[in-house]
């Protein structure tokens, strides 16, 4: 298998020290000033031009955060925060309002080129048809370039940075922002509300299927830079996007915090395929540094028949908070999780979903794989609760843990609420530690250590790797690979 | 050549000695059979051989092809040639067998400064070996050993040994859970492997094995060492006789 010889190449390119993404791009930087108070929030607002509605909308947010404590029920521990000695706000200082690709700071580009994002190429295949994906690059906090946007115009797409929707569709924006993730929902959420520096919008008009993958890549660059995105997507009635998100961040001594918040809404019959593969800067191997990832993701099934379905790979980050869910609103609804959760060294890895049944005959699924390595800490930790009138609601849920080595930890917390006799909940959990057995003989059959646990461990995932879009397969496959190399002695 | 010398082996984690002091050659192009009570130390011979870490080696050597390999990892000793045909073959979910056949096979062949095959050629190949077994190609697309029948494992070891064409067979118990007719086809597809340039080394409990894979020697392994070794009709006496024989009567 290609895919377990390029891991094994890479990762002997590699050192745990070394991570590979852990370069820093030396730009000119524009920042607020350290700290966090009502002036830093107009002032964020006053950099990106926008109008008062939304400022009044932050400055509610940032009340109630004042009055809100962090939550504390997660298993994952760290020193506390002090959210006063954060950066709140920073943008790349030549790269405002950019007509083209030959605008762009080379130093970005150059950054984007190390990550193998290819923007030029995008461009030079833009009347290909097929494989085709938009990327709107966040560099730190504004969104660079936006590609493809043209052709998304023709079907009636909206595809742009979370500022230029302010500015340019406010009523959409002051229709659907907040209704599923409120301003107080949580802390790390009110946070976000204050303080979201970029992100991504979109829209999707009735029945209009989304023509290609769309695609952002986030990347944290500037040092002590919080980065705080807000992402906004709609399906209208009958409408179907795939939206995928990958992310990877500069070394750091520093702990980064990264609070995101993204809102998924779909109208009657509409479809959001929504897929991250996260791989952020888990720390050295000593667990100092990495990033703080508070992220909270909830879909809401506003329609009948509509559907939300959440991918996720999880290979980076320090620590990581993270419950994509679904609010099964609409009759017929449904609501799907797939997760890949790896953790090595000192992650700790705190993550699920909840599926709310709130309508008739919704059903939701739910397969969830957490890899244990190392030192780390693993949770699933999941609700799927059905309302009074949530009749014929039906969950089927799997969690399969793998331990590698006998330092590491996996839990599952399921939550599971039916408040009607008519639901159907299945729940199946099972942990596994990975076989000196299976390794021994792969070890047999001449794969060396590393490739014997990618090839193993690829197995287990597979059912969660088949829902990923094709561009993602292969790369997840030698992500996942690298993320365990040095987990078995 | 094989050369075993003197051989002690106890495991790794207890201080309970299996094998002690066995000493046996087998020369290439050869095919030499160990039979033996349960628990006189022959699967563990065989997980020595390929370099199993539950297992301390505390004197004697084992050479092939006039190197020791007792210092080797599992995939070193693999690139060498060593293949071991395992007694109870492994399930690994979510891997197709095409994939892990796949992964092995170039995995060795670049180890041993071959080319890898591409995936047109590998197929080629995989095809016609496993027609050969009598395996259905679809039966490739499932998991690695995932829900086979015991004549589908061991007809699935014998083409990965096929596939990985190693110098040192070892097959360990290969006709345990076997009916006639899978028998039959595993060793035919043994016997297709038999090559001037291969040694090969197979462990039974029974003597009807070897009545399909005819051996060139037989060895009788009892308290952890070779305690007699004749030709082929060895086999059929001990059949008679039984192994009481043996037993009780080592250092």
């Amino acid at each position: 298998m290609a895919a377990v010889e390029a891991t094994v190449e890479q990762v002997k390119k590699i050192d745990v020290d070394q991570y590979k993404y852990g370069f820093e791009t030396e730009i000119e930087s524009v920042k607020a000033p350290k700290g966090l108070d009502e002036d830093t929030v107009r002032y964020i607002s006053a950099q990106k031009n926008e109008p008062a509605w939304m400022l009044e909308w932050r400055l509610d947010a940032f009340q109630r955060w004042k009055t809100m404590t962090e939550p504390t029920w997660a298993k994952v521990h760290h020193p506390k925060i002090d959210f006063q000695d954060q950066y709140y706000y920073s943008a790349p200082k030549k790269a405002a309002g950019p007509k083209s690709l030959d605008e762009i700071d080379p130093v970005i580009l150059e950054t984007y080129k190390k990550l193998g994002i290819p923007l030029k190429e995008q461009e030079i295949l833009a009347g290909v048809q097929g494989s085709r994906v938009a990327v709107d690059a966040v560099f730190d906090s504004v969104s660079v370039v936006t590609t493809f946007k043209e052709e998304l115009k023709k079907a009636g797409v909206i595809f742009c940075s979370f500022s230029e929707a302010v500015r340019e569709h406010p009523e959409l924006i002051r229709k659907y922002l907040g209704s599923v993730v409120p301003q107080s929902d949580n802390y790390y959420a009110a946070l976000n509300s204050a303080v979201f520096s970029d992100g991504s919008f979109v829209y999707i008009p009735p029945a209009t299927r989304c023509p290609m993958e769309l695609s952002t890549y986030f990347r944290i660059n500037e040092k002590n830079t919080g980065q705080f995105e807000r992402t906004l997507i709609i399906a209208d009635r009958g409408a179907y996007v795939s939206y995928l998100e990958g992310c990877t961040a500069p070394m750091r001594d520093e702990n980064q915090l990264h609070a995101a918040v993204v809102e998924l809404v779909a109208l009657d019959e509409a479809e959001i395929k929504y897929s991250t593969v996260q791989n952020w800067y888990p720390g050295d191997k000593n667990g100092r540094g990495g990033i703080y990832n508070f992220v909270t993701k909830r879909g809401d099934c506003r329609g009948h028949h509509s559907k939300i379905s959440w991918t996720q790979v999880e290979t980076g980050s320090a620590i990581t908070w993270k419950y994509p869910s679904c609010i099964l609103r609409g009759d017929h609804s449904r609501g799907e999780f797939y997760s890949i959760a790896v953790s090595n060294g000192y992650q700790q890895v705190d993550s699920g979903t909840k599926m709310i049944h709130l309508g008739k005959n919704t059903s939701s699924r739910i397969i969830s794989k957490g890899i244990a390595a190392g030192f780390s800490q693993n949770t699933y930790r999941g609700l799927v609760s059905a309302h009074r009138k949530a009749t014929g609601a039906r969950n089927f849920t799997a969690c399969d843990s793998l331990l590698i080595g006998d330092k590491c930890g996996a839990h599952t917390v399921p939550y599971i609420e039916a408040k009607n006799s008519s639901a159907h909940f299945e729940h199946e959990a099972t942990t596994s530690k990975i076989s000196e057995d299976i390794l021994f003989y792969c070890r047999q059959r001449g794969l060396s250590q590393e490739e014997a646990v990618a090839l193993v461990v690829n197995g287990f995932v597979r059912d969660v790797l088949q829902q990923l879009p094709m561009e993602f397969m292969a790369e997840t496959q030698k992500l996942i690979g690298i993320s365990l190399e040095g987990s078995v002695g | 050549m094989l050369e075993i010398k003197n051989l002690h082996v106890k495991l790794a984690d207890e201080d309970k000695a299996i094998i002690k002091g066995l000493t046996l050659t087998v020369p290439k192009g050869e095919v030499h059979a160990i039979m033996g009570p349960n628990g006189s130390g022959k699967s563990t011979l065989a997980y020595v051989l390929a370099g199993r870490a539950d297992y301390e080696v505390t004197d004697g050597d084992i050479i092939w092809n006039g190197e020791s390999i007792i210092e080797m990892e599992p995939d070193e000793r693999a690139a060498k040639g060593v293949f071991l045909a395992f007694q109870y073959p492994m399930e690994i979910p979510g891997v197709a067998g095409l994939t892990f056949l796949r992964t092995a096979t170039n995995s060795v062949r670049k180890k041993r400064g071959q080319t890898e095959l591409t995936t047109p050629e590998f197929l080629k190949v995989v095809k016609d070996r496993a027609s050969k077994l009598n395996i259905d190609f679809d039966m490739l697309k499932r998991p690695v050993n995932v829900g086979f029948s015991g004549g589908e494992k061991k007809r699935s070891e014998i083409l990965q040994m096929a596939m990985l064409e190693p110098s040192l067979c070892v097959l360990d118990e290969t006709d345990s859970g076997l009916d006639i007719d899978a028998l039959k086809v595993v060793s035919d597809g043994v016997n297709a492997l038999r090559s001037p340039d291969r040694a090969m080394l197979v462990i039974t409990h029974y003597q009807r094995l070897l009545n399909h894979i005819v051996p060139d020697k037989v060895h009788v392994l009892a308290e952890g060492r070779i305690q007699k070794t004749g030709g082929k009709e060895l086999a059929l006496e001990l059949e008679q006789s039984g192994y009481a024989e043996f037993q009780g009567k080592a250092a």
